[in-house]
């Protein structure tokens, strides 16, 4: 059992991969820019995942694709035109089939609901000529599909590699279940055989077969056969048909022959593609200049264990480095020494590992667009809106766990956005825009994080109204002074909800709110612009990576601490006519007419120094989201460098106002400071982690 | 887990002895990573007292524990001839500073005796167990019990 689970693992990622080429595919034929390939590969991606599904027995899936597959294979003979109807029940279909999918690896029952009307939906299009694949049942070996089809068979021509025979595959068992095909000539082409038996190595594969298969309407079952050895013979599956014109019909089945129904890292729709391209020149003209994009790279699967442990290690190496040269420095080598050259060569190549290895964890937010193209859709079918969803930056590369972990708030942010931002048909076309609603998700890469942004056209936010919400719902006193930047942030506080009713898709007043803390948590930012009458955009920004930083290295009471580069605004040496005291203890600056809070770092941190005079200290200007300016007030700086980012969680626990530790140059570890923490947090909070708490049985002494 | 006191009779357990707040203690050598000599700590801000603050173990950040003061006794002033036993806790990794490290016990499952219950005191329910020592004796800690993690302390 652990056995066929893991090849069932497999299968659901192989699945994913194929529903991200279906879904990319079912996009472009929307748009209109679709080509035979596109088509083709809508196709391939539904065969393969109802011919791997086939053998893990799951019945729905494989009656459903098949379904799908069929109405697929009209359109790519052409046979059925592509309207509107056929395309809106065609991506249906697609996210029926992922959730089918989904079911299956959760191994729960299907929403028969969902799936019937699009199966009935589905069917629709096929007519009553359908009626004798109602008996098709499915069979991993002989897939056919019994449609009149101008091909009268196909010549195979197969080579097996060393590999093959090294694998312990025998060319007879598949040459035999090509016989049961149709009928079958088999020629055996003898000619590589060396000459004299003493050249003869018994390992290698010296013979190739020729097979005309007669019979045989289609090159799917033929190809189906081979999938498993396809990369261990040299295989050429070649309609022999010559009434039509003779360059694509060639070349066509040729690239039928690459695809195998099994997916695999080689991306064999890459390889075909490109076949195209390269061997008819009339084809070259529909290879848009997008299509090297959209071909699915040849790819790796690794345990992300694996590479994190790299990524640690790699970490490592960028301490050691600095470790040895602090060491150098302090061994006080004179400056001539080749030493430092080759140590400043060691420090670029680090750091060149550490980008690459990064690299690796980095992925297009691509397919998280993709998934936000069906929330829209469900959206605007839901309420009755009529939105387009326009994706752009979709080959933009984030870290993997980013990734992971934006696809619950960006799925709340468009729904909101289709939800409360734009407006109905009507109101828009009385309002003098279009009646369709645009709502634009983009990523970008902007000098260090990367922005992530939802615009739509819609109506804009209703200030007064969310004041008056929140004077409502208790979150604001009634006469709070509010700037409109925080009017609109009150859409992030928890317990908010604009909707007037609670509509099923958003508006349970939560959305926002935990959008916001599963940005934060990824160390990002959510802003918001709005125009009325014009649209809202949503801004989020993101870190790089989540392993490493720029930080400020400071000094607080006579320990080490860094604070993020990306919330300080500036530092400053205060003047003391720039301080003012106010209350007790606590003091302001004055900045450009401005007065903002300090904080006392080490004071917030539990180590009160009150000895130094603030005219001492250095002040960092930090903005955040909850506080809009303040100072921290620290001892000294030291230096502005990358860090490599620990968690303190594992070992330890989560320390109010740090959001981690580093280790520097001398071995010795640093804590990061979390400026938001520290700005809202009070100084009172002490450490949530109850395993050094004291409230175990020997609380006794001291 | 592999608690002394549940294992087989017939088991043989090896134990590292060591001194903490002037009294012998003992730890299963299984829960045992490395033993090294003091280092200066970064300290964590809002840390409880026996907390001393975090170390870097290559590259993992390791948190040390006063474990006499941890324990109840009086807290040790840490210097060069001070000890940090590197301990496995399920998951998680802490260093204990200790006063010193004498020896490894190796003695059979059964040798290991219940902790007699005196009168209930604080520091008695971190002990898993005793060991007759010669004409003196040694204390097993429970290092899950002393230390448990976040989600056991919540239950």
């Amino acid at each position: 059992m652990a056995a066929d689970g893991s090849i069932l693992d497999v299968f659901f990622e192989e699945c994913e991969d194929l529903i991200v080429a279906l879904t990319e595919g079912l996009v472009e034929m929307r748009d209109g820019n679709a080509d035979d390939e596109t088509v083709n590969a809508v196709f391939r991606a539904v065969h393969s995942i109802k011919g791997a599904a086939g053998a893990f027995a799951l019945d729905e899936l494989v009656g459903f694709a098949h379904k799908f597959e069929t109405v697929l294979d009209e359109v790519r003979s052409h046979r059925l035109e592509t309207d509107d109807t056929l395309l809106r029940v065609l991506q249906r279909a697609g996210d029926i089939l992922a959730d089918l999918v989904e079911a299956a690896r959760d191994s729960i029952p299907a929403n028969r609901d969902q799936v019937d009307p699009v199966l009935a939906d589905l069917q629709s299009f096929l007519g009553a000529e359908d009626a004798p694949e109602e008996e098709f049942v499915f069979e991993a070996m002989t897939l056919d599909f019994g449609e009149p089809d101008d091909a009268a068979g196909f010549k195979v021509c197969f080579k097996p590699t060393r590999d093959f025979y090294a694998s312990g595959h025998d060319p007879l068992l598949l040459i035999s279940a090509v016989q049961d095909l149709g009928e079958a000539k088999v020629t055996v082409d003898t000619s590589e055989l060396p000459e004299h038996y003493s050249d003869f190595n018994w390992e290698e594969g010296y013979l190739s077969w020729k097979i005309d298969v007669t019979g045989v309407q289609s090159d799917l079952p033929i190809l189906d056969i081979f999938q498993f050895v396809d990369d261990l013979c040299d295989l050429k599956v070649t309609a022999i048909d010559d009434d039509a014109p003779s360059a694509p019909i060639i070349d066509l089945p040729d690239l039928e022959a690459e695809p195998q129904p099994e997916p695999d890292v080689f991306a064999p729709e890459a390889v075909s593609s490109q076949q195209v391209a390269l061997t008819t020149p009339e084809q070259k003209k529909d290879e848009n200049k997008d299509k090297p994009a959209k071909r699915p790279a040849t790819t790796l699967r690794v345990d992300p264990e694996r590479v994190d442990r790299l990524i640690n290690a790699v970490g490592e190496l960028i301490i050691n480095q600095s470790v040895i040269s602090q060491r150098l420095q302090e061994a006080e080598l004179p400056n001539s020494s080749e030493l430092f050259a080759d140590l400043d060569d060691y420090k670029l190549l680090a750091r060149e590992i550490q980008e690459g290895v990064m690299a690796i964890r980095a992925q297009p937010v691509k397919p998280l667009f993709q998934r936000m193209l069906r929330i829209a859709r469900e959206a605007a079918d839901a309420t009755g809106k009529n939105v387009e969803l326009v994706t752009e930056g979709e080959a933009t590369e984030v870290d993997k766990t980013v990734v992971e972990r934006l696809a619950d708030p960006l799925t709340h942010m468009i729904r909101n956005a289709i939800d409360h931002g734009i407006e109905k048909p009507e109101d828009r076309s009385k309002a003098g825009k279009s009646a369709q609603g645009q709502l634009r998700l983009s990523a970008s890469q902007r000098s260090g994080s990367i922005v992530i942004e939802i615009a739509d056209d819609g109506a804009g936010l209703n200030r007064p109204r969310i004041r008056d919400i929140a004077v409502e719902k208790g979150l604001i006193p009634d006469d709070a002074q509010l700037s409109d930047q925080e009017i609109d942030h009150l859409l992030f506080a928890p317990g908010f909800s604009t909707a007037s009713e609670v509509t099923n898709l958003s508006g349970r007043g939560v959305g926002m709110d935990v959008v916001k803390t599963a940005i934060t948590a990824l160390g990002g930012r959510v802003a918001i612009t709005t125009n009325p009458g014009h649209g809202t955009t949503f801004s989020i920004t993101l870190p790089l990576t989540l392993a490493v930083m720029d930080g400020m290295i400071i000094n607080i009471g006579g320990q080490t601490m860094v604070v993020p580069i990306s919330s300080i605004l500036e530092t400053i040496r205060p003047a003391a006519a720039d301080l003012s005291k106010i209350g007790l203890r606590s003091e302001l600056l004055r900045i450009r007419g401005e007065y903002v809070p300090i904080i006392d770092l080490s004071e917030r941190l539990g180590h009160p120094d009150e000895s130094k005079p603030m005219t001492d200290r250095v002040l960092l200007l930090i903005q955040t989201e909850t506080v809009p300016q303040c100072a921290l007030a620290v001892d000294d700086i030291f230096d502005q460098r990358q860090v490599v980012v620990k968690s303190m969680q594992g070992n330890y626990g989560q320390i109010n106002g740090i959001s981690g530790a580093t280790i520097l140059g001398d071995g010795k570890i640093a804590l990061i400071i979390d400026p938001d923490a520290i700005a809202i947090g009070t100084a009172t909070n002490p450490v949530t982690s109850s395993t050094f708490e004291g409230e175990q049985p020997h609380v006794a002494a001291c | 887990m592999s608690q002394p006191a549940e294992t087989n009779q017939a088991k043989q357990l090896e134990f590292v002895t060591l001194v903490a707040g002037g009294q012998n203690f003992c730890i299963e050598i299984t829960q045992i990573r490395e033993i090294r000599r003091w280092t200066p700590v970064t300290i964590l801000p809002h840390s409880p007292h026996h907390v001393l603050g975090v170390i870097n173990l290559r590259g993992a950040v390791i948190p040390i524990v006063d474990l006499a003061a941890k324990l109840g006794f009086e807290k040790i002033t840490p210097t060069e001839r001070h000890v940090i036993i590197i301990t496995a806790i399920e998951e998680r990794i802490v260093g204990l500073l200790v006063e010193s490290v004498s020896e490894i016990l190796g003695v059979s499952a059964d040798m290991v005796r219940e902790t007699p219950r005196s009168p209930e005191d604080a520091t008695t329910r971190a002990i898993l167990g005793v060991i007759p020592v010669g004409d003196d004796m040694t204390k097993v800690i429970n290092l899950t019990a002393l230390m448990p993690s976040a989600e056991q302390a919540a239950a």
